[in-house]
């Protein structure tokens, strides 16, 4: 590996769109999204079903459908992989950005032995010997607590419990110690305690080797857990993004507030959860204007007509907000619908 | 239970066991028991909600279908209303379901497909009460489908036309038409996203408030649970660790395995998420068709001790509020 200058970024994500391709048209599914990570940071990207979470993150990695296609920039260590042919791209993607799923077991293949499949990678990417590789391998299957990692190694898939292929899957992940792990709702499938389990893992292994996580999820409880930064999505657009700190405690954006009012909450009692009315948006017919504007609350002809830019929100210059309403008259809402939630 | 109504129970379990024979490993396999529900006990009193909570496998879903017969148990009694179902033969079953109806985790997969809307809501009056009138039977259907959200216009289309949280309604509309005193939920909002789940969450709530429903409510997210019950059941291994009100399984669990399952569930608060201490559990679910001996926790228990593995802790009331089945009490 060359060395990288540390000014840059680790990745730069520059108005990436996603579009794909269908009988009824084209649909959008991913708009102007950008953002940076820096190394060894977690970067958190939480969004309903269809919000884009998946298919922005598949398009850096060079894995969208054949239909879909992706435009504009991401830069990984100054270099562009969505402009990569794919050759190039096989020597970064499983070396220097792994990628772990949310289903372990469709991801893992059912006819290979543990052993095969990891010593593949390395034997492709680092030129190891069949012998070296499974001593690596074995070496990560112990860093991710997989007891008689020597033994478990010959073992298939299917032998093993949901919990033990995710870590399988992270350990296949970070065989070559990359730079970046993308992990699409990792916990999504297991149960709460191998959530822990799990996440504390990670937290562990970044601390260890250094690796920037992007963090896909649908569970608050998970970013707050793990995440530096987080970006929420909506119809394919960003609606909000900064630190974990402002995205939690301060929320500037309708649709943040709801997806924080309505998930029931072990810290709190109430007794009606705020749900945000009606249903995530069609991607083929998105509304002109704000994608959120059917369900917002604070709606008005303007947010119907007008899409809101992303913008620095005027009480704090790190927090992009896409929304037409002043930030500190969304807070006062939520400081209202807080104190209802309260009281009931 | 000291707060529970001075009613008699709509529902009384004891001692269930759902036990499966599977067929054991190797040439000459031995015939080997899985033990999905292994001695559960509760009383369900009218209009409350019990929440069953556990991990994947510990028995929570066989449970719900043990309840209902749909899976026949291999021992113990579920007592509907006074009335011993033990030997209850299908007829016996046929009128319970009148009163007891269930709601599915996949909304889609729940709904015949071949179906409409009014079809699919008006079925189980159509079974229970053939006497009815077809403009009665589509009248309710309507009235009940507005009920929960749904619009007229709905009515006539099929269900893959619906998006997973309006499937989920027309299979609340469908449980409530016969105008049951128990909905046993299995996972009702899993498969559903965080701001539809809180709309499915809201109406069971307003449902139940509404009709005097009795609910059992089975989930895996102990939040939704907590937001929903007013006591909650902790199963593992097909057996009951923990069975106590709502504030005090909260507030002080007893049984080490709710302490542990309590502490695993993240927080929405960065500050409280990362100041928390997480017992983790060590090690892997043991197998239900080869549980440990003795209390069935006590391999992943912090606090096992000698006790533990010579004889299986009784759930027994350790307080007004709570039973606990563990030797530490």
């Amino acid at each position: 590996m060359e060395p990288i200058k540390t000014s840059t970024p680790l990745l730069e994500v520059d108005n990436l769109a996603v579009k794909f391709a269908t009988p009824d048209g084209e649909v959008q599914a991913v708009n102007g999204l950008s953002f940076s990570l820096e190394r060894g940071q977690t970067f958190g990207i939480v969004g309903e079903s269809g919000s884009g979470k998946s298919q922005s993150m598949l398009a850096i990695m060079g894995l969208l459908a054949i239909n879909g296609r992706a435009t504009g920039q991401a830069r990984f260590n100054g270099q562009d992989l969505i402009a990569m042919p794919a050759e190039k791209l096989n020597r970064i993607r499983g070396d220097r950005v792994a990628m772990i799923f949310q289903d372990p077991m469709t991801s893992l293949n059912p006819y290979l032995t543990v052993e095969r499949q990891m010593t593949e990678v390395l034997e492709l990417h680092k030129g190891m010997t069949r012998r070296d590789a499974t001593a690596r391998a074995i070496q990560v299957l112990d860093a991710v607590r997989i007891p008689e990692a020597a033994r478990r190694i010959r073992m298939y898939p299917h032998e093993f419990s949901g919990g033990m292929r995710q870590r399988i899957m992270i350990a296949m992940a970070l065989l070559c110690e990359p730079d970046l792990l993308i992990a699409d709702e990792p916990t999504t499938a297991l149960d709460v305690t191998v959530q822990a389990q799990i996440v504390a893992l990670l937290r562990d292994l970044q601390r260890d080797f250094g690796t920037a996580i992007i963090m896909i999820t649908h569970d608050l409880g998970v970013v707050a857990g793990i995440c530096d930064r987080v970006m929420v999505l909506y119809g394919g657009r960003i609606m909000e993004q900064g630190s974990a700190e402002s995205i939690f405690y301060r929320p500037t954006h309708p649709y943040t507030l709801g997806l924080l009012g309505a998930v029931p909450r072990l810290d709190h009692e109430g007794e009606t959860l705020l749900a945000i009315p009606g249903a995530p948006p069609n991607m083929a017919r998105l509304p002109v204007g704000c994608p959120f504007s059917e369900r917002c609350t604070l709606a008005d002809a303007r947010c119907v007509t007008d899409r809101p830019p992303l913008a620095p929100a005027a009480n704090d210059e790190s927090v992009l907000r896409a929304c037409h309403k002043d930030a500190v008259h969304v807070m006062q809402q939520a400081w209202k619908s807080e104190g209802a939630k309260v009281k009931v | 239970m000291s707060d529970t109504p001075q009613q008699a129970p709509l529902l009384s379990v004891h001692d269930l066991k759902v036990h499966f024979k599977v067929r054991g490993e190797g040439l000459f396999p031995e015939k080997r028991t899985l033990k999905a529900v292994n001695g559960v006990s509760f009383d369900l009193y009218p209009g409350e909600t019990l929440g069953i909570v556990g991990e994947s496998g510990c028995g929570k879903s066989t449970l719900a279908r043990a309840l209902l017969n749909l899976i026949p148990a291999s021992s113990g009694q579920v007592v509907w209303m006074g009335r011993d179902m033990t030997s209850a033969g299908p007829e016996g079953w046929q009128q319970v379901r009148k009163s007891v109806q269930m709601v599915f985790q996949d909304p889609l997969a729940s709904l015949n497909p071949r179906m409409n809307i009014a079809q699919i809501v008006g079925e189980p009056l159509r079974t229970h009460h053939p006497e009815l009138g077809n403009d009665e039977v589509l009248a309710r259907v309507r009235a009940l489908l507005l009920r929960v959200g749904m619009s007229e216009a709905h009515m006539y289309r099929y269900p893959h036309e619906f998006s997973g949280g309006q499937c989920q309604r027309i299979g609340i509309a469908r449980a409530l038409i016969l105008e049951p005193k128990l909905i046993i939920c299995d996972e009702p909002v899993s498969a559903l996203d965080v701001s539809i789940q809180a709309q499915i969450i809201n109406l069971l709530k307003d449902l139940q408030r509404e009709r005097q429903l009795a609910l059992v409510f089975i989930a895996h997210d102990l939040a939704v649970v907590k937001h929903v019950s007013q006591r909650i059941l902790v199963m593992y291994l097909g057996r009951v660790m923990e069975l106590a009100n709502k504030h005090a399984l909260y507030a002080t669990p007893k049984h080490p395995y709710t302490r542990a399952l309590l502490s695993a569930v993240p927080l929405a608060d960065p500050k409280l998420e990362r100041g928390k201490v997480i017992q983790l559990l060590t090690g892997d679910l043991p197998s239900p068709i080869d549980p440990p001996s003795g209390c069935v926790f006590r391999t992943r228990c912090p606090k096992a001790f000698e006790k533990c593995p010579l004889e299986v802790p009784p759930l027994k009331p350790i307080d007004a509020d709570t039973q606990v089945a563990c030797w530490l009490y």
